[in-house]
């Protein structure tokens, strides 16, 4: 058994599956986010996790232990909210002792842990002040803070950057990573920013509509996405339609073309395919892969460390990213190219809308 | 643009006069106690009665027993509603309007009503009859504190608030004890000005329950026999009102701690 199981939890309202058959194990010290769009049920599970909603069915298992049906206060399961959610009426130290005070600890050990914490957050200094008195990206590190105070079993993340800019938000991303790794709590982070969520975790559960499209590692999701929809919801995708020409032998066809992903295809001859691939797999000239495409240059964006063409191969456009260098000779708007990609760089899933 | 900056002065000048001039009125005429001078001898005679300060002390009394009675009930009440039964909100909103439409005299005939005979008979003793005015008073002023209590509440993000607190194992009695009261001080002190000055001058249900006790009727009975001393009254007890207003204005200038929430909404 794992350190925490989440074994065919289903979550029903109004008659409305929220979240369906979501089953999974994550091992003590993991870092895992729940990653999808608004109303794919991820902060559903995260709150069922903490226990401020209940499964319509199945069971929620900690240290072996049912928690299902455990009211949230005696979880100890530590929570940060996107809306930061300190206490007004309290100061800092406040805030971040308050779980050691419900828990009766003597003062003095509320003190020094009070202080540990706020040393590890960076803000040794703001004991005494108020939560108005800090900005959003210290109210969210010392709503951190409080959240670790009770050495909870597991800590929740639900959006906890979204109400930052990103600046900040790319600081605090790494304090948090930072902070789970010196600690080594099992950490569940619901995000709906992919770059969060591939940046932050050991594993990366990617949910559409209720249902957990897939899980695994942000390599493994990214390269190897096993659904249309992870494979476009994570990164950027280009999605080609072609017919299957050859499906033992892996060959398809686009605009005449001939592709292959190097591997047999699982439909039939004749059939609509579309072929994925990732921007940065393509290459500029016949030398990038046995794949060719024909097409014209239709934009170029300089985003430094990268740029972003996109090219006209016919019936849609096709977008690859180039490294950027000092002596790059950018290509122009109207150029003709031939497009390369290698075999192993694509994969062939059912034909999709694009 | 110009002709309508005058017209707006006038409109003004004419509301100040419609409501400032019977109190001028008040204070000139309270001040007229002694003939061809003015004399402050109206404000001493009911300063010096010990009949003022009696009835003034046990209004004071019911009042801060209204305003507890009313918090304890109120604030939970707005609480759940707001966390747990928001569907009914409209319905409870609707509840603590009703002491608009029902006039008073048949609030404290129902009381005496329900109350007097068996099994109660509450009113053959004081403390009963103290307690029904209590009651009918936390019924007065029951829409001024729901609305006090919801305003604050809906300041705070209470859902959020109540579910941190929860997360580090607190319950129900340490949220609403250490979370929700504390950061509902502001709202709760206008609650409680306001139940103070409904309370202070109210007539009906004192007269009926409990007679020159209350400062109310005090003053009425005074009005009838004194009309210098019952001016110099009226005056005492706006004065009293206008304090009650401006202490509500002093506490809900940002007391530190009393801010904004952060977070998206």
């Amino acid at each position: 058994m794992a350190f925490l199981d989440l074994t065919h939890v289903r979550k029903v309202f109004a008659g409305t599956a929220a979240v369906e058959d979501f089953n999974l194990n994550i091992e003590r010290g993991e870092f895992v986010s729940f990653l999808g769009p608004s109303g794919c049920g991820k902060t559903t599970t995260l709150r069922m996790i903490g226990g401020f909603e209940l499964p319509s069915s199945g069971t929620i298992t900690l240290e072996e232990t049912d928690i299902t049906f455990r009211p949230p206060n005696q979880r100890n399961v530590g929570m940060v909210f996107q809306a930061y959610a300190l206490f007004p009426n309290m100061s800092v130290g406040d805030n971040v002792g308050f779980g050691m005070k419900i828990k009766k600890q003597p003062a003095d050990k509320i003190r020094k842990r009070v202080g540990e914490l706020l040393d590890l957050i960076h803000l040794p200094d703001k004991g005494n002040n108020y939560p108005y008195q800090l900005s959003g990206g210290q109210q969210q590190r010392v709503a951190l803070a409080r959240a670790l105070a009770i050495e909870p079993q597991v800590l929740l993340l639900d959006e906890p950057l979204s109400a930052l800019d990103a600046k900040i938000r790319d600081e605090l991303r790494y304090e948090i990573r930072r902070i789970q790794r010196q600690l080594g709590i099992t950490t569940i982070y619901v995000t709906h920013d992919q770059q969060e969520a591939m940046s932050l975790s050991d594993r990366v559960v990617v949910m559409s509509r209720g249902v957990m499209e897939q899980v695994g590692t942000p390599f493994e999701i990214y390269n190897y996405p096993r659904t249309p929809f992870v494979a476009s919801f994570v990164g950027t995708l280009n999605q080609i339609q072609c017919t299957v020409v050859d499906a033992a032998k892996g060959i398809v066809a686009y605009n005449g073309q001939p592709l292959t992903p190097g591997s047999a295809v699982a439909a039939p001859n004749g059939s609509q395919v579309t072929l994925m691939l990732r921007p940065e797999e393509l290459r500029l000239g016949p030398d990038g892969g046995e794949n060719h495409l024909r097409g014209k240059i239709e934009t170029v964006n300089f985003l430094g460390s990268t740029i972003r063409v996109t090219v006209n191969v016919g019936t849609a456009p096709v977008t690859l990213d180039v490294f950027n260098e000092r002596k790059l000779k950018l290509p122009q708007v109207g150029d003709e190219y031939t497009l390369s990609f290698p075999p192993h760089a694509c994969w062939v899933m059912p034909a999709v809308s694009s | 643009m110009k002709r309508n900056t005058w017209w707006s002065w006038f409109w003004i000048l004419l509301g100040a006069i419609y409501l400032f001039a019977p109190l001028y009125a008040t204070i000139a005429f309270s001040l007229k106690a002694e003939k061809d001078i003015v004399s402050s001898l109206a404000y001493r005679q009911v300063l010096q009665d010990p009949d003022f300060w009696h009835t003034f002390l046990f209004s004071i009394e019911m009042a801060v027993l209204t305003i507890i009675v009313s918090i304890l009930l109120v604030v939970p009440t707005a609480y759940w509603v707001r966390l747990r039964l928001p569907q009914i909100r409209p319905l409870v909103e609707l509840i603590t309007l009703m002491p608009f439409v029902i006039p008073a005299i048949v609030l404290v005939f129902g009381l005496i009503r329900a109350y007097s005979g068996a099994p109660f008979h509450i009113t053959n003793f004081s403390a009963g009859t103290n307690a029904l005015l209590v009651g009918g008073y936390v019924v007065l002023a029951l829409p001024y504190m729901y609305r006090a209590v919801d305003t604050g509440l809906s300041a705070i993000d209470v859902r959020t608030l109540t579910e941190a607190a929860q997360s580090l194992g607190a319950g129900w009695r340490t949220i609403i004890a250490q979370v929700i009261f504390p950061n509902l001080r502001v709202a709760l002190l206008s609650g409680a000005f306001l139940t103070l000055a409904t309370v202070i001058g109210e007539f009906t249900l004192a007269s009926f329950l409990v007679g020159l006790n209350a400062f109310g009727p005090y003053m009425s009975q005074l009005g009838q026999n004194h009309a210098y001393e019952s001016a110099a009254l009226a005056i005492i007890s706006f004065a009293l009102t206008w304090g009650s207003l401006g202490l509500i204005q002093l506490f809900s200038r940002g007391v530190p701690g009393q801010a904004v929430v952060g977070g998206p909404r």
